[in-house]
C-alpha cells in the first residue's frame, strides 16, 4: 500500500469565509501581520493502486468546480 | 402522481416534505439504499445533513443506490426536487449546475426569505397559462442553512441564464448567504429538475404563515409534465 497524501483547497478566486474568519480573529491574539489566510482540507490515505487517485479526487475528495487538489504521495 | 420522498442518515425535513407531497398527490419515503423507483412519478430530495454532510455537503449522498435511481428517471424526464441538502446533493451529483458553499456571514441563517420565481423562457415543457401567471409573484419561504451561498464561475452563470436555467433568485435585500446573482434555485436544461435552498416544504399550512410553497411543487410537477393531484 501506498502512503500518500491529498489537499484539497479553494480555487483561487473564491471567496473563503472561514479564511477570513481566521484572518480576522489573529490580531485580537497579538499575531499582527498575517494576510491571505486560506482554509482547506487534508485527507491522508493508504492507496493500493495510487494511479487512481487522481480519479478519487475528481469524483469525491474534491469538488472541482469550487476546489483544487494536489497528491503528494509519500 | 406519486411522489418518492428520499431519506438518508441525517436528513431531518422529511417528514415536512412527506407531508407537503401528500398535499398534493400520494407520497412515500424512500430508504437511501432502496435502488427500485417503480411507481413513484416525482422524486423529492429533501434537506437535513445527509450522511453527516461529511467532506462536503451532499458529497457522499450522491453515490447512495437510491440517487442512482433518481438520476435514472431524471434522465428520463420526471421531475425532481431537491431541497436545502436536497440540493447540494443534486448538484454534487451533477443533476444541476453549480455549488454551494460556506454562507458569506459563516453564520446559519434561520429567516423567513422573498423568492422571486423565474421561468424557463419557454424551454421547459407544456405549461398552462395561469403557471406562467403565478411564477411572476413573490412567494415567502423560510430558508435554513449554514452552506447555501449558491456559486458557478461568470461563464457558466452567463448561460444558465441565457437558457433559463435560473429558477428562483433572493428579492432584494434577502440574499443572506451571498449567492452569486441572487441566485436561489436553478433548473437542468430540460427544466424537469429543480432545486433551491428554501424551503417550500415549511410553507404549505396557513398555521405557519404561509403556504406560497405549494407552488415551488406544482411547478416543479408541471415542468415534469406531470399533472398535479392524486390519482383517479
Amino acid at each position: 500500500m501506498a502512503k500518500a497524501r491529498v489537499l484539497i483547497r479553494p480555487k483561487e478566486g473564491i471567496l473563503d469565509p472561514q479564511g477570513k474568519a481566521v484572518e480576522r480573529a489573529l490580531p485580537a491574539l497579538g499575531f499582527e501581520g498575517i494576510e491571505h489566510v486560506r482554509v482547506g482540507r487534508m485527507v491522508e490515505l493508504e492507496a493500493a493502486d495510487p494511479e487512481r487517485l487522481a480519479e478519487l479526487c475528481e469524483k469525491l475528495l474534491a469538488n472541482p468546480l469550487i476546489e483544487d487538489y494536489e497528491i503528494q504521495t509519500l | 402522481m406519486i411522489w418518492g420522498v428520499l431519506q438518508f442518515p441525517g436528513s431531518c425535513d422529511e417528514r415536512d416534505a412527506l407531508h407537503a407531497c401528500s398535499l398534493l398527490g400520494e407520497a412515500r419515503m424512500v430508504w437511501h439504499e432502496e435502488r427500485d423507483l417503480d411507481g413513484i412519478d416525482a422524486v423529492l430530495v429533501p434537506g437535513g445533513f445527509s450522511y453527516g454532510d461529511y467532506l462536503r455537503a451532499g458529497a457522499i449522498a450522491r453515490f447512495s443506490p437510491a440517487m442512482e435511481a433518481v438520476a435514472e428517471i431524471a434522465g428520463g424526464g420526471a421531475p425532481v426536487l431537491g431541497i436545502c441538502n436536497g440540493f447540494q446533493v443534486l448538484c454534487e451529483a451533477g443533476l444541476l449546475p453549480g455549488a454551494l458553499l460556506r454562507n458569506v456571514e459563516l453564520r446559519f441563517i434561520c429567516r423567513q426569505v422573498d423568492l422571486i420565481p423565474e421561468s424557463s423562457g419557454g424551454l421547459r415543457g407544456p405549461e398552462t397559462p395561469q403557471a406562467t401567471t403565478r411564477s411572476t409573484e413573490t412567494l415567502s419561504i423560510p430558508a435554513k442553512h449554514g452552506e447555501g451561498r449558491y456559486y458557478a464561475p461568470e461563464g457558466m452563470l452567463d448561460e444558465l441564464e441565457a437558457k433559463g436555467q435560473v429558477a428562483y433568485r433572493y428579492a432584494s435585500g434577502h440574499n443572506s448567504n451571498g449567492s452569486v446573482r441572487d441566485i436561489a434555485g436553478v433548473r437542468n436544461e430540460a427544466g424537469n429538475v429543480v432545486g433551491l435552498m428554501p424551503h417550500p416544504e415549511h410553507a404549505v399550512d396557513p398555521l405557519t404563515g404561509s403556504t406560497d410553497g405549494l407552488r415551488v411543487f406544482e411547478e416543479v410537477a408541471a415542468a415534469g409534465g406531470v399533472s398535479v393531484g392524486a390519482p383517479a
